[in-house]
């Protein structure tokens, strides 16, 4: 048989980057393919290529065994390749039916005629066993109905080959059925469907072959039921089995001394839909690192810890005193820092100088009248560019105009300048280049030994492994183990997320 | 050392520079073009001229721009400092009005309540006014120019019923001090803007609210995040404006000796806006300028001055004022600016 799409040799450059170097691959009518990979593997680079997004560099794209380029999304959809993205790509503000034929409405007599269009929508839902009401607005609609609805829409304008760019992200488990009830539907009617996801049950659920990228390259096709579990999230963050059997000797101790003083501890915290209830102790002079793959839940364990998001159960004793609810102002109060992982949007005030970044969070918590003089302010700024080497130059910099290290820099001294004792930290390495890495892993230790408690989280099982000295393991939202002293490996760890428990 | 080519970009790059020179150069088209624009006299050991009315005119708008500055700076709008205006101004001219009284063989008026007590309670409402709309915004979550919008059209009727729908004349002399007297020989107006002025700088500089102020209005969940409360912030600067437009509401009313629900304060807030963004603060929040603002009121004024005084047919002198303030928007915009001028060499990017 051969294949509806095959992608041959594709090469795509970024300035600085390669995002994509001489990828195949193949998809086949009537089949799920799961597409793999961590954090910039290239996925969503393979996925715009395909859908002329970008340009690709090198390669060819058959489509039906004739070449095709798309030159937009717009132009894709019409050769019949339709992308359903995670964010909806529909107006919550219109019905379901002026969703589906926006655009391609069917007209009578110069003018829209609604009943037909009404009628259309719900025949086009029917196909996929949804029946809703389709002139009532999307926005009534939860989020896994109105990602079928695009996909019906996508379907109806004629999709052979049909891309779900991690559908599932904010579906609940009877939500994500519904969802892979369509697929298969979709599937025995001979689409070719490409699913993207973190989640690997549901790979597993689905999917009939997975194509597997690191690091822009093709790591290589397989047929779901012959690939464990555990060979595909080895293949996915690059090691081999073999490879992994090897072990550095190294161990630590917990650095803070015998006599650990327990922080925090947290009892059946969880919030519906976005991390499961777990229990987590933070104590005096270590460092707790959260593993597992993105989407694991390891960002909402962190909110909620902090109060960035609010729990809807279980409940956070700090130094043995109960909290009653967990705000972000509360936390600083209790001596609690927390650098988010999206530092643009969640970190920075990019307009703002280096001084103003750095004093914020301390100003916040003295308040309004007890303003930090002018003079103080510039003290503890070029204290801390001194101490974490951040490079600019001066404090009276824009923080936007530093690079991305040195705006983790600046943020990471924001919250040093509170003076925590618990300091957590979401993927603090991200999009920073390596030397900028080293030195901000040196700090983290350093600031464990003078007896600060650490959460820290990283997609890179490397440096979790390197910095922590236990480790809580996370699956698909659950937190499902920790590991301690020897267990402390990769390969251990790999066989927990791939078992969904330790042995 | 700061070389001579730095100093010229430091004055390239400033906001307040750029809006400096508009000033200037309105003003200098008066020196050309106006006969004695730039004289100023003595008179009863008062200052006279067309400088000093421009100050003295322009000191409504002054006080809304420094009120709106703030709201601005955190992302958000008020349109309704121009009904508060009105509000605060019937509310003490209804106090006060003036009672014909006998004293002697003298006739004279006199108020109907204490006027310190009137102008309380004009700059009470004036709060709660602010304190409304920055509910409404900061917990009610409304959109600020939706939020603010409400009062800006009820804000009118609330001012009607206070004055039963008359315009009030206001008799009582010392009331007419605030708008029209004079203290060292400049108007009393001046000292009053110039009060204003410093707590506001001081709150801005020598507090956190400032900093607090940008920071919500740069990135308001990292603020949430580092610990900021952004809701009372927000709160406290619709409640700063609305006191502000109270003020500006005692001199309006004080002015013209009356208040009239429906026009006083007409479109002031469209004036206090685009003062506020001439000065160099943002539309979309963040940096803002206090003295930008100030400044930015007396180039309309100065304007609208000009324009009276140079001659301009009334039927086309908005149209003048639109070109002036099309051209002043177009040098505040940082890609005009670019394009025109070459790009800034003080933006270079800083790397690790």
């Amino acid at each position: 048989m051969k294949p509806l799409l095959e992608m041959k040799g594709i090469c795509k450059t970024f300035p600085g980057v390669k995002a994509l170097s001489n990828v195949n691959f193949r998809l086949y009518r009537g089949e799920v393919h799961g597409l793999m990979g961590e954090n910039g593997a290239g996925k969503s680079t393979l996925i715009k290529v395909l859908t002329g997004v970008y340009k690709l560099d090198e390669g060819e794209i058959l489509l039906d065994g004739i070449r095709v380029e798309a030159t937009s999304p717009q132009h894709a959809q019409m050769m019949g390749i339709s992308t359903v993205y995670q964010e909806i790509n529909l107006c919550p503000n219109l019905t379901v039916a002026e969703n589906i034929f926006i655009g391609r409405e069917p007209m009578k007599h110069g003018r829209i005629d609604w009943k037909e269009m009404n009628k259309r929508a719900e025949l086009v839902l029917g196909r996929l066993n949804i029946y809703i009401d389709v002139t009532r607005l999307l926005s009534t609609y939860s989020i896994a109905v109105q990602q079928m609805v695009a996909i019906a829409r996508a379907v109806d304008i004629s999709a052979k080959v049909l891309i779900l760019d991690e559908p599932t992200s904010s579906l609940d488990a009877a939500e994500t059925e519904q969802l892979f009830k369509v697929m298969r539907k979709l599937k025995s009617e001979g689409y070719a469907i490409i699913f993207v996801t973190h989640f690997l049950d549901q790979v597993y659920e689905i999917s009939d072959r997975i194509t597997i990228l690191r690091n822009g390259e093709l790591v290589g096709e397989y047929k779901t039921e012959s690939l464990p579990k555990v060979e595909l999230i080895a293949k996915m963050i690059g090691k081999e089995l073999a490879e992994l059997d090897y072990l550095p000797g190294e161990k630590k101790s917990a650095c803070g001394g015998k006599e650990r003083r327990l922080l925090l501890s947290a009892r059946g915290v969880g919030r519906r839909g976005t991390i499961a209830p777990f229990d987590l102790d933070i104590y005096e002079g270590e460092i707790l690192g959260l593993a597992g793959l993105l989407g694991s839940g390891r960002t909402e364990t962190a909110r909620l810890l902090f109060g960035a998001d609010r729990a809807d159960e279980g409940e956070v004793e700090l130094e043995g005193k109960k909290m009653s609810s967990m705000t972000p102002r509360s936390a600083i109060g209790h001596r609690i820092a927390f650098c988010p992982e999206d530092r643009k949007e969640e970190g920075i005030i990019g307009d703002l100088t280096v001084r103003e970044n750095i004093i914020l969070a301390l100003q916040a918590r003295k308040g309004w009248f007890r303003y930090i003089g002018r003079k103080e302010q510039e003290e503890i700024a070029d204290k801390f560019i001194k101490a974490l080497n951040i490079s600019t130059p001066g404090s009276e910099q824009l923080v936007k105009n530093l690079s991305g290290g040195n705006q983790q820099k600046v943020i990471l001294a924001r919250w040093l300048a509170t003076d925590p004792k618990i300091l957590i930290l979401d993927e603090p390495t991200r999009g920073i280049d390596i030397g900028a890495k080293a030195e901000i892993q040196k700090i983290i230790l350093s600031l464990c030994k003078a007896g600060l408690g650490i959460l820290f989280i990283s997609s890179e099982m490397d440096e979790v492994l390197r910095c922590s000295h236990r480790i809580a393991v996370l699956r698909d939202r659950v937190k499902i183990a920790e590991l301690t002293g020897d267990e402390m490996d990769e390969q251990v760890i790999m066989h927990t997320i791939a078992r969904g428990h330790t042995s | 050392m700061i070389s001579h080519h730095s100093i010229l970009r430091r004055v390239k790059n400033s906001r307040i520079a750029w809006t400096l020179l508009i000033l200037a150069l309105v003003l200098l088209f008066n020196l050309v073009f106006t006969k004695g624009f730039f004289h100023i006299e003595i008179k009863d050991g008062h200052l006279f001229g067309s400088l000093i009315d421009i100050l003295n005119r322009a000191a409504p708008t002054m006080l809304l721009a420094i009120g709106m500055t703030f709201v601005i700076a955190t992302g958000g709008v008020d349109l309704s400092v121009g009904a508060v205006v009105a509000i605060s101004g019937a509310l003490a001219a209804s106090m006060v009005g003036g009672k014909l009284v006998l004293k002697g063989d003298v006739q004279e008026y006199i108020s109907i309540y204490p006027m310190w007590l009137a102008i309380a309670a004009a700059l009470l409402v004036s709060l709660a006014s602010g304190i409304w709309n920055g509910l409404l915004v900061s917990r009610a979550k409304i959109q600020p120019m939706v939020a603010t919008l409400i009062l800006m059209v009820a804000g009118r009727g609330v001012a009607q019923l206070i004055t039963n729908g008359q315009i009030i004349t206001i008799y009582y002399k010392s009331y007419h001090y605030i708008g029209t007297g004079y203290l060292l020989g400049l108007p009393f107006t001046v000292f009053i803007v110039g009060l204003v002025l410093l707590v506001a700088w001081l709150l801005a500089r020598k507090t956190a609210i400032g900093l607090f102020v940008e920071s919500v209005g740069g990135n308001r969940t990292a603020s949430r995040l580092a610990g900021i409360n952004s809701a009372n912030v927000i709160l406290s600067v619709y409640t700063f404006c609305g006191f502000c437009a109270g003020i500006a509401g005692l001199i309006v009313s004080s002015n013209v000796k009356s208040a009239d629900g429906n026009n006083a304060g007409l479109w002031s807030e469209l004036d206090a806006i685009l003062a506020v963004v001439i000065g160099g603060t943002s539309f979309t929040g963040g940096r803002f300028y206090l003295m930008g603002s100030v400044v930015g009121a007396l180039i309309i004024q100065s304007l609208t001055t000009t324009i009276y005084s140079v001659g301009v047919p009334p039927e086309i002198n908005l149209v003048v004022k639109a070109i002036v303030v099309f051209i002043v928007s177009l040098l505040q915009s940082e890609s005009f600016r670019k394009t025109v001028f070459g790009n800034p060499a003080g933006k270079g990017r800083v790397s690790a």
